[in-house]
């Protein structure tokens, strides 16, 4: 009884609180000008702190002047970028561009790339190996689109910076995942660092990766690396923790020294969940070709986004369904290739080179033969320009059609969306004033976390104020904001559906786990062509993207409810209605606001990529600065993205584990 | 011959929680409740153990009692918090890492409630596995390998995986894995309570005869007591982390040292555990060839009731040292305090 009533006590508190501030919204600026209190509404230029300048000066400084005593600042990264380019250009000259003497226009092929029949041999061989040959038929397929559609060379790029950043990474989060499971101290500081790089979106480092690496494809590598490693690094350690400890302690009785430990027990046992971790680098590598490509990396990503900056629907689409259908063939043979180191398939013992490896050799022996006649019939070594197909024309005559015929339709739901929705949320974000947004953000904190994160909040707010970012971080909340909203009343109703009925769950997997492959940009392009640019085109972009883990881990939470409660809800007469809101609902809410976190976050992240259509928020001035190579501008800005994400995540996340407390899910201690 | 102690457990603690260590060294000897009130979990308490020579030392007890933590101190699994441990008289506590490595590698060999095996190596790789971590060569620790295997009768099974077997075969394949590098002191925790009844019988036979043949010094925990009586030349009764009493079975039987292990014992069929010796009249004088002091009234009473009269009880020498009357032995068979 009283618990009730302490709860909707605080529903009434806060609805009263929003209430104040939607007032104050629409009136407090008026109020604070007529009181002469202007400050208080705008937070006053004057007090701005030139945080920008400085740390460009201090990246200027590292740059020129930094020295180490034996080398300088710059000489660190010329090292470091070399010793990451030289694998990337073998693999590129391999894949795609042939080995060269010379530079230039004088440059002399001295040995061709390999050829297109071979590369396809090589995926269908590997398909085979990691499974059967539907898997082999599927990526052969994938790659043979790739040329028959012109998009080889290109793809080739791509492939060739993933084939160098997913070993980097997995090998990297493979290290500092086995130190953080030796030792606990080490855990202990790269956790907080993990959670924050999973918090922080990307472009917050993207500036400085491209300060200190330069414009080019070592730019991009490292920051696909940084990108996609902490998954790795986290799984890494989550894996080797869940082995079985009796295993564990086998090891020990066996005598095993620690390395023997590692190599030979725990990573072995491990190595299910492990190759998991690895589909996870390669996914968020693959994830990354666009946004890379915005710091040098070429290949498809760059094709994309030369297309969508120049409007070429036709072009842009071509290559996003290029990048999807590599995004596919990797990810289903990366996953076999998991599965399999599952499945303990005994080695193949036989007398002949043949007979051990097949594969292998078919592979090898068509590479040669390619080689060979490819140096005569150049339909062998590169697919034929002339038997290419496109479908650019077709994308571009279907956005024609629609526009001519259905232009009414979709300028009336975008004006609908935009004065009904978009345009009042974002009206009310800029019209609080910002002493009460960083009140109510501190009383946020303080409700759900307790002092610290009140402290938090306000330190974090107040960066966002004084580096004078508050107007764009507003509309970036409001951009936000308005698609959170949306992909959430889109997406934790088909959860819930999907969980409760499993015929509309199946159909309801297959689009998330479509939606989830396809790299974050693609959803980009067919909304451009049908909105044009503009607000109500970033936000159905981020909708699509984001309103994944809506789904998911709505339907996860209803689904995971304990059977015995279910149980007990039956016998007590609910029906199936009540059992789904007394039951169900209430006992999910923890992980709906799992959900609802992992959507915001995906959200923001979204937001590099959205400002190729013009949003004005912080995205876009990252974008700026990174097109300037300003440091400290796209630092700042990326920083203040990132404190808006960790403000949502410590608050959402402080509240679901109220919640799970208040449902006895979790012990107040731990 | 008196027989040396091959492990001893001295004022063995093993406390869980929060600065252990200090609690321990500030009150010397708490009890349970001391313990649990500091907030620490009591999991050994001051255990005196010593296991000799050939033997098979039962420890038996409820769920978490601390048998696990009482046998992965003595392997030194987990650091006691207080104690001293001797192996072959060596203080165990006082070995650097590196000689534990070496006696693990050669001297202990250690059997596991769920197996253990390693799921990505097949029975020949698994059971070589602690030959190969020693650095031996591939052809000679598989060799060894197939010796072990026979011996537990897996032959013909060296190229499977460890999940296409039952569990009786996985558990036998533990049990070859850890005799492969013919230890001098085996650990065996639980090692056929994941089994069902049937099988379990099946592997304590085979169990008894490999012992039969090989004479290890044996710790074997269970918290089976039919199990233990079936195995063990002695056994220690462990509660809430203490050792209450370490005898033989007919011993525990016969002088339970507190009211809990009376308790445990009560639903023991007796006649299984008590020897002629524990219910003959001492120099009274019987008929028959002679019924040997030793045997368990089980194997005997048929002969005994059906005789109808006192029978003639003799030592291992053969010399006549009491008589046997049919009344005891039926006694003893309906459970009725002598
Ligand atoms: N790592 C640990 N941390 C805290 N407490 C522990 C730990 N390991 C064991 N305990 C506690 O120590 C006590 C003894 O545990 P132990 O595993 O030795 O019991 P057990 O007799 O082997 O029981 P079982 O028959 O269930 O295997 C238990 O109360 C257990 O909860
Ligand atoms: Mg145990």
């Amino acid at each position: 009884m009283e618990h009730k009533q302490l709860i909707s006590r605080g529903v009434l508190v806060w609805g009263v609180l929003l209430f104040v501030t939607w007032i104050l919204s629409r009136y407090g600026i008026g109020w604070a000008e007529n009181a002469g209190l202007n400050w208080i509404a705008e937070y006053p230029s004057a007090w701005v702190v030139p945080l920008t300048t400085y740390i460009s000066a201090a990246m200027n400084w590292l740059v020129e002047d930094a020295n180490f005593g034996l080398f300088t600042f710059t000489e660190m990264t010329r090292a470091l970028s070399w010793v990451i380019e030289q694998p990337y250009l073998l693999v590129r000259a391999l894949l795609a561009e042939g080995f060269m003497q010379g530079s230039g226009r004088r440059a002399v092929q001295l040995f061709p790339p390999l050829s297109w029949i071979a590369v396809i041999s090589g995926v269908v061989a590997l398909g085979h190996y990691a499974r059967d040959w539907v898997l082999a038929a599927l990526v052969g397929a994938a790659f043979l689109y790739l040329a028959v559609f012109g998009q080889w060379e290109s793809a080739m790029i791509t492939l060739a910076s993933v084939v160098i950043a997913v070993p980097i990474g997995v090998i990297g989060g493979l290290w500092l995942g086995i130190l953080a499971y030796r030792h606990p101290l080490f855990e202990q500081v790269t956790k907080p660092v993990l959670d924050l790089m999973q918090t922080i979106p990307i472009f917050a480092y993207l500036v400085p990766i491209l300060f200190m690496f330069g414009f080019g494809p070592v730019s991009a590598l490292v920051a696909t690396v940084i990108y996609a490693m902490p998954p790795m690094v986290r799984i890494t350690t989550m894996a080797l923790k869940s082995v079985d400890p009796e295993i564990v302690d086998f090891g020990v009785m066996t005598g095993c020294t620690q390395r023997q430990m590692t190599w030979r027990i725990l990573v072995p046992a491990a190595l299910g969940s492990l190759m998991v971790g690895v589909n996870q680098v390669i996914m968020l590598s693959l994830n990354m070709v666009i946004i890379a490509s915005m710091i040098g990396a070429g290949g498809l990503g760059f094709d994309v986004l030369a297309s969508l900056r120049r409007l070429d629907i036709g072009g842009g689409f071509e290559a996003g369904i290029a990048i999807v259908i590599l995004a596919i063939a990797i990810d289903r043979l990366s996953q076999a290739f998991a599965e399999r180191s599952t499945r303990m398939v005994p080695s193949v013992q036989g007398n002949t080179v043949f007979a051990r490896h097949p594969r292998s050799t078919i592979v090898v022996v068509i590479m040669v033969l390619a080689f060979l006649f490819g140096q005569f019939i150049p339909a062998i070594q590169t697919y034929p320009e002339g038997a290419t197909a496109t479908t650019g024309a077709f994308w571009d005559d279907g956005v024609k059609y629609l526009n001519v015929n259905f232009y009414d339709q979709f300028e009336a739901v975008k004006i609908f969306f935009l004065s009904n929705f978009l345009l009042p949320v974002k009206r009310f974000f800029l019209g609080i004033p910002w002493v009460w947004t960083m009140l109510m953000v501190t009383a946020l904190g303080w409700t759900f976390g307790g002092w610290k994160l009140a402290v938090l909040n306000v330190a974090m707010a107040g960066f966002i104020a004084m580096t004078g970012m508050w107007e764009k971080a507003m509309i970036t909340v409001y951009l936000c904001g308005s698609s959170v909203v949306i992909a959430s009343v889109i997406g934790i109703p088909m959860g819930i559906l999907a969980a409760v009925n499993d015929r509309a769950g199946r159909v309801i997997a297959v689009v998330i786990d479509t939606l989830q492959t396809l790299p974050s940009f693609v959803y980009l392009i067919p909304v451009v062509m049908l909105f044009r640019i503009g607000d109500f085109t970033a936000m159905v972009a981020i909708v699509l993207y984001a309103v994944v883990p809506a789904v998911r881990y709505s339907a996860h939470g209803v689904r995971s409810v304990s059977p015995e409660l279910i149980e007990a809800g039956i016998v007590s007469g609910c029906t199936p209605r009540q059992l789904l809101t007394r039951i169900r609902l209430p006992l999910a809410l923890p992980e709906v606001l799992l959900g609802l976190n992992q959507t915001i976050m995906l959200a923001l992240s979204m937001l590099v990529i959205t400002a190729l259509v013009g949003t004005r928020d912080l995205g876009q001035e990252v974008y700026i600065a990174l097109t300037k190579a300003d440091t400290g501008r796209g630092l700042v800005a990326g920083f203040s993205i990132a404190f808006i994400a960790i403000i949502a995540d410590r608050v959402i996340l402080a509240s679901a584990r109220k919640a799970r407390i208040r449902y006895g899910l979790e012990s107040v201690h731990d | 011959m008196i027989a040396s102690p091959k492990l001893a457990c001295r004022n063995v603690w093993k406390l869980y929680g929060p600065n252990a260590d200090a609690f321990l060294s500030n009150t010397p000897s708490p009890d349970f409740d001391a313990v649990k009130s500091a907030g620490l979990i009591p999991a050994v308490r001051d255990a005196n153990i010593e296991i000799l020579d050939g033997e098979i030392f039962v420890i038996m007890g409820l769920s978490g009692s601390g048998k696990s933590t009482l046998v992965r101190c003595m392997s030194r699994l987990i650091e006691p918090t207080s104690g001293e441990l001797f192996f072959d008289g060596q203080d165990l506590r006082k070995t650097s890492d590196k000689d534990l490595i070496e006696i693990r590698r050669h001297k202990m060999g250690m059997v596991f409630q769920h197996f253990a095996l390693l799921p990505h190596l097949t029975v020949l790789q698994n059971v070589a596995f602690p030959l190969t971590v020693q650095g031996r060569k591939k052809p000679e620790a598989e060799a060894r390998a197939r010796e072990v295997i026979d011996l537990v009768g897996l032959q013909g099974r060296e190229g499977y995986f460890p999940r296409e077997l039952s569990g009786g075969q996985q558990q036998r394949v533990g049990i070859a894995r850890s005799l492969a590098v013919e230890p001098e002191i085996w650990f065996l925790d639980e090692p056929f309570s994941a089994l069902d009844p049937l099988i379990r019988r099946e592997m304590q036979d085979e169990f008894l005869r490999l012992q039969a043949l090989l004479k290890k010094t044996i710790v074997f925990i269970t918290h089976d007591f039919d199990e233990a009586i079936r195995l063990a030349d002695r056994i220690a009764i462990m509660k809430d982390g203490a050792v209450i009493q370490v005898a033989t079975p007919e011993e525990l039987v016969l002088n339970p040292a507190s009211d809990y292990v009376q308790e445990f014992t009560r639903h023991i069929p007796r006649d299984k555990v008590m020897s002629v010796g524990a219910i003959m009249v001492s120099g009274a004088n019987g008929a028959g060839e002679g019924i040997p002091v030793g045997a368990k009234i089980a194997d005997i009473a048929a002969q005994v009731i059906d005789a109808g009269e006192p029978l003639k009880v003799i030592d291992a020498d053969g010399q006549a040292v009491g008589a046997i009357d049919p009344a005891a032995v039926i006694a003893v068979l309906i459970n009725r305090d002598a």
